[in-house]
């Protein structure tokens, strides 16, 4: 490396065939060039919704432009609570508005709400098991910021935390369905949120949303993919790109990570002949990975397993593209593990 | 029972008692607890209960009611004294304590025990969530207000100073902060483990309205609850209360370590009586 400091460029600059990836957009957009995206879905979901539900609130923690809140800030303005940099008073204050019998949705990163105000969420939120909806962007590896913006460890924690049901959408459309849903729950839920233009592509699949429900997006009879957040949209690219070699990959996405669909996991792991490989945007430690083996092994049900996630490790800042193949997680890394485990 | 108890403010030292009595008999049930801080309280809580909040002790989720939120949930020995002198808690449930089954937990928890507003034992919690509440209540156009108590060693937490920033900038003025200045947390004297003072040149800089009183003198007390309901600006309020550990029981007021007090089978009721001669005094 040489001693700028902007690693999201790069440095084997004239050398490189590679176009320099310099745009902030190579730090924190998920959507590949050109593929179809829709603006802010989680905002607009919400602001349409809040039309017929007074009692939804909006708050954040200085991040409402940067969690697509600013949509629902500009629908409602009375209904919109700023409270400054300090996720601790965000998570306390939104326990007091459910309290007070509102719906607050609270956003902030997601390394800030895991990390920084777990407590909070867990005595003043998920203890009495209050109404908070939280809204978190940057899950997982999805800027190249560094590990300060990196939310490798957020499906671990929440999954331990008692009453929390815990999200992870693979694109916009699944993003705006889980708003509604999120609202029909009753007690606090965790959404792991993608913000800005957000791809789309579940609606080529007839794919609805259903809190708690896991959705076959394609059948295969050589490889079952079960994956969550945006690791799906890779799986359904992977599943693509194999078909030339004629390896035929069915896609399981898991949305709802807790409670998790037990039943069509065990359903479609059970059927013989398919490897099953867990893929998801999340370390490799208490994700949705280790949850499904944690299922099969309980249940007897004992496939090929694999696993595709972030190591145990803290990940390097860069452009997104090199980061996912640096770690596994690209269309291109997840197609090539796959015919290495075949 | 009186949904307003402003009429009922005849006596509020006996009262106070009550609540002291109260606590010392539920600390007999377990031999020990934070008896220390349930008698330095007593004077807030019993004005708190008994002159300045609206509630319905036959309803303690009643709407109208204002909410009392006790961010030292370590405190609870002192507010399940005062909720069973509110009459929101049986009196017979006084010697469940801290007991298996009970609906009266060591450290304070919202699920288990009517009136308790909020869980806490996690410390600087409570005015985040006061601040919520607030802002709730003006949301819904309710006149209640939210009172919040919490300790000097909270103000080492900086999710209270955040709070404290918070309420000044939405103009809180239904919310009611109450600080317990007794100048004792787990490691020693508040003062020493971190330095706090001037409080109220803070506070004030901060943006609330801020008296600070003798917690343990109940007409100061009192006087600093009605000033507060009347202040005119459109600020959050802070009351400081100054306050001794062990307060109406001199030889565990003379006690070093007393934030969590462990007393004698024989010293119970040396106590009681030492509480009863002070009361007749």
């Amino acid at each position: 490396m040489t001693s700028t400091t902007n690693t999201n460029v790069d440095t084997n600059e004239g050398a490189s065939p590679k176009p320099r990836l310099k745009t902030s957009a190579m730090i924190a957009s998920i959507a590949a060039e050109g593929q179809r995206t829709k603006p802010a879905p989680f905002g607009h979901a919400l602001a349409e919704l809040a039309e017929s539900r007074p009692e939804i609130v909006g708050m954040t923690a200085d991040l409402g432009k940067y969690t697509d809140l600013h949509v629902f800030a500009k629908a409602h303005p009375d209904r919109y609570y700023q409270m400054g940099m300090a996720e601790q008073l965000l998570m306390g204050a939104a326990a007091g508005m459910a309290h007070e019998g509102f719906v607050p949705f609270a956003t902030t990163y997601a390394v800030f709400a895991s990390r920084r105000a777990y407590d909070f969420i867990h005595q003043t939120i998920a203890e009495e098991n209050l109404n908070v909806k939280l809204a978190c962007a940057l899950p997982g590896l999805t800027s190249g910021y560094g590990p300060s913006h990196q939310a490798a460890e957020d499906l671990a924690l929440f999954r331990a935390m008692p009453n929390m049901t815990v999200l992870d959408p693979c694109d916009a459309l699944d993003t705006e369905q889980m708003v509604p849903a999120m609202v029909a729950h009753q007690g606090p839920v965790y959404m792991r949120l993608l913000r800005g233009h957000v791809p789309l592509v579940l609606d080529e699949y007839g794919y609805r949303f259903e809190l708690g429900k896991a959705k076959m997006l394609r059948d295969g009879t050589d490889v079952l993919v079960i994956s969550s957040g945006i690791m799906t949209m890779r799986a359904l690219e992977v599943a693509k790109s194999l078909e030339a070699d004629k390896v035929d990959v069915a896609v399981l996405h898991v949305p709802t990570i807790k409670p998790l669909d037990a039943e069509t996991i065990l359903r479609e792991s059970a059927r013989t002949g398919r490897m099953v490989v867990v893929a998801e945007n999340h370390t490799v430690i208490g994700g949705l990975g280790e949850a499904v083996a944690g299922l099969l092994l309980r249940s007897g049900v004992a496939p090929k397993f694999r696993h595709i996630g972030l190591p145990d490790e803290f990940l390097l800042a860069g452009a997104l593209p090199t980061l996912h193949d640096r770690y596994g997680i690209s269309a291109e890394a997840v197609s090539a593990s796959i015919k290495g485990w075949l | 029972m009186q949904t307003n108890p402003l009429g009922h403010n005849v006596d509020l030292a006996e009262r106070a008692y009550r609540i002291r009595r109260n606590a010392l008999l539920m600390g007999e049930v377990q031999g020990q607890g934070y008896i220390g801080q349930a008698l330095d309280i007593a004077d807030v809580l019993a004005t708190a209960y008994f002159h300045a909040m609206r509630y319905r002790p036959e309803d303690p989720e009643w709407e109208g009611r204002d909410r009392f939120l006790l961010s030292n949930g370590h405190y609870a020995i002192a507010l399940y004294a005062a909720l069973i002198e509110a009459g929101i808690v049986p009196e017979e449930e006084l010697e469940t304590y801290g007991s298996d089954g009970s609906r009266l937990p060591m450290s304070g928890m919202a699920a288990y025990t009517p009136g308790m507003e909020m869980s806490g034992g996690s410390l600087g919690l409570g005015l985040s969530i006061g601040v919520g509440m607030c802002l709730g209540l003006k949301r819904k156009g309710s006149p209640s207000r939210v009172y919040t108590l919490f300790s000097d060693g909270e103000l080492d937490e900086g999710s209270v100073w955040e709070a404290i920033m918070s309420a000044a900038h939405w103009k809180l003025d239904n919310l009611i902060g109450i600080i317990d200045v007794n100048n004792q947390q787990a490691d020693g004297p508040s003062t020493q483990v971190m330095a706090f003072e001037p409080l109220v040149d803070k506070l004030q800089a901060f943006g609330w309205f801020v008296q600070r009183v003798d917690g343990n003198d109940i007409e100061a007390v009192r006087a600093a609850f009605d000033a507060a309901r009347d202040h005119a600006e459109p600020k959050p309020r802070m009351i400081v209360c100054d306050t001794r550990m062990g307060r109406g029981v001199p030889f565990l007021e003379a006690r070093e370590k007393n934030h969590f007090i462990r007393v004698d089978e024989h010293e119970w009721q040396m106590a009681l009586e030492a509480l009863e001669a002070g009361r007749t005094a």
